[in-house]
């Protein structure tokens, strides 16, 4: 080791902050013209720490359902009296189904119907955030080999969750429909009005653009639209909500907040991507 | 370190103990690092990016301003590049934060060791706030949109009210498992 003067020494202890802080700014700058390598760094730690985190998911969902299993303790017999009730409704709702399902088998069966190949699908573990502050976002757990790419669709057992917008060999992330980035054709399915779904950052995403004398109503229900090639029509988003300065909003269908398996949906759809993943699917072609 | 060239009784310098001397020097920024990883699970706490980010100023904070001997600069630096790429900030973001509250922290030690607890709180409030707002503006600048601003806010508050038991635990730590004179 360089021995150095006391003097000396402690120049270079005074110099280490400012160097770091020109080194910080660097790191904006770095970030902001190289997208490419910010994400690789990011999937890099990310790929790292997939599996801890899915190691870690299985005690915490165990605690988490302990937790809930004793709430719901609490309220065992109002949940009882409530679900009689709505197992009453829904009884008479399979029936109309059930109705409808069969007319519409003979209809199709009378129209040579080409019905949409079903799409195939993984389903995997939501193991960590991934938005930060400004951004929501969920790390997904993927086994290598997963064949996952960018743009596919993630849905809980609800409805539509996001997009997959980054992939590492071992972990994905899904941008939620809530995030601030997040813009979606969506169709009213009262009115089959096309809209967009923008999310803004909060709980529930904002609806915009309807066309002219068209309101959508509250309650409605909101799927995707096959517009721009980047969704299948028909996935299920949510129910418009006026908030009360009269916005109105869609109240999501999937459990954004508390996620633990989604499935990742391939429908073979390259519509809106980013401009890096553009870049990155080149050498593809060239194969 | 200075208390090492006094004369007087002095275990003996086994390989046993500088291990135990460097863990404990190691341990806040360790556990620093540890608590982000932690808070970055999907517990289902409302709140927790805020929670993340508020934690992890607040410990970067209290070492820098009671033993900055474990929390030198490029450990700082390290944790801010660790909280950007965990949650996929615009890299230099977080760092640059960090850096600012170690480095404000690290000024204003000699005034504010003496104080009380109330004052030091005070002013990790005031630096929280800034920082929150600091890093509101840049994301906002880096990435060319404007967020809500409700989260700064919620960070800056949630910082403010984590410090307190935060501390708490951090001074027991600081007094016992981060000595390394107790090694």
């Amino acid at each position: 080791m360089i021995r150095l003067s006391i003097p000396v020494r402690q120049a270079l202890a005074k110099l280490t902050l400012p160097v770091l802080i020109a080194a910080a700014f660097g790191l904006m700058l770095l970030g902001k013209a190289d997208t490419i390598l910010a994400e690789r760094a990011r999937m890099a730690l990310a790929d790292a720490l997939a599996p801890i985190y899915a190691v870690l998911a299985e005690p915490l969902a165990n605690a988490r359902a302990a937790v809930d299993n004793a709430r719901q303790m609490l309220t065992i017999y109002e949940d009882n009296a409530r679900l009689r009730q709505e197992n009453e409704r829904l009884r008479q709702w399979q029936a109309v189904a059930l109705a409808l399902d069969a007319e519409n088998a003979t209809l199709k069966a009378n129209l040579s119907w080409v019905p949409d190949p079903t799409p195939n699908y993984i389903t995997s573990r939501v193991v960590a955030d991934a938005g930060g502050v400004y951004a929501r976002a969920v790390l997904i757990s993927i086994g290598p080999n997963h064949g996952v790419v960018k743009g596919q669709i993630a849905l809980d057992e609800r409805g539509l969750v996001g997009r997959v917008t980054e992939i590492g060999s071992r972990s994905a992330r899904v941008l939620l429909i809530t995030d601030m980035n997040s813009r979606i054709p969506v169709i009213l399915e009262g009115s089959r009005s096309r809209a967009m779904l923008a999310g803004n950052n909060s709980a529930r995403p904002r609806l915009m653009f309807w066309p002219e004398g068209v309101q959508p109503a509250e309650g409605e229900r909101v799927v995707t639209s096959a517009e721009a090639s980047a969704f299948p029509a028909g996935l299920p988003i949510g129910v418009v909500h006026y908030n009360a300065s009269n916005v109105a909003e869609v109240e999501p269908l999937a459990r954004l907040d508390r996620l633990e398996v989604v499935r990742l949906f391939n429908y073979g759809l390259h519509g809106v991507l980013p401009p890096e993943a553009a870049i990155m699917r080149q050498p593809d072609k060239k194969r | 370190m200075s208390s090492e060239r006094l004369p007087g009784i002095r275990p003996r310098q086994s390989l046993g103990r500088q291990l135990d001397m460097s863990a404990r020097r190691f341990l806040p920024a360790s556990a620093t690092a540890l608590l982000l990883l932690l808070t970055a699970t999907p517990m289902g706490l409302p709140g927790q990016p805020e929670l993340q980010a508020a934690s992890a100023l607040a410990c970067v904070f209290f070492w820098s301003l009671f033993r900055p001997a474990s929390m030198p600069p490029p450990v700082v630096f390290l944790l801010g590049l660790l909280t950007d790429l965990l949650g996929f900030s615009p890299p230099g973001v977080g760092v640059l934060t960090m850096l600012l509250v170690h480095g404000l922290a690290l000024r204003w030690r000699r005034g504010l060791v003496r104080q009380g607890f109330m004052v030091v709180w005070l002013m990790f409030v005031a630096i929280i706030a800034c920082a929150s707002a600091l890093e509101w503006a840049l994301t906002a600048l880096l990435t060319f949109r404007l967020y809500p601003p409700g989260s700064a806010f919620f960070q800056a508050a949630l910082g403010a009210g984590l410090y307190p038991p935060l501390a708490v635990i951090l001074t027991r730590a600081h007094q016992t498992l981060a000595e390394p004179e107790r090694a």
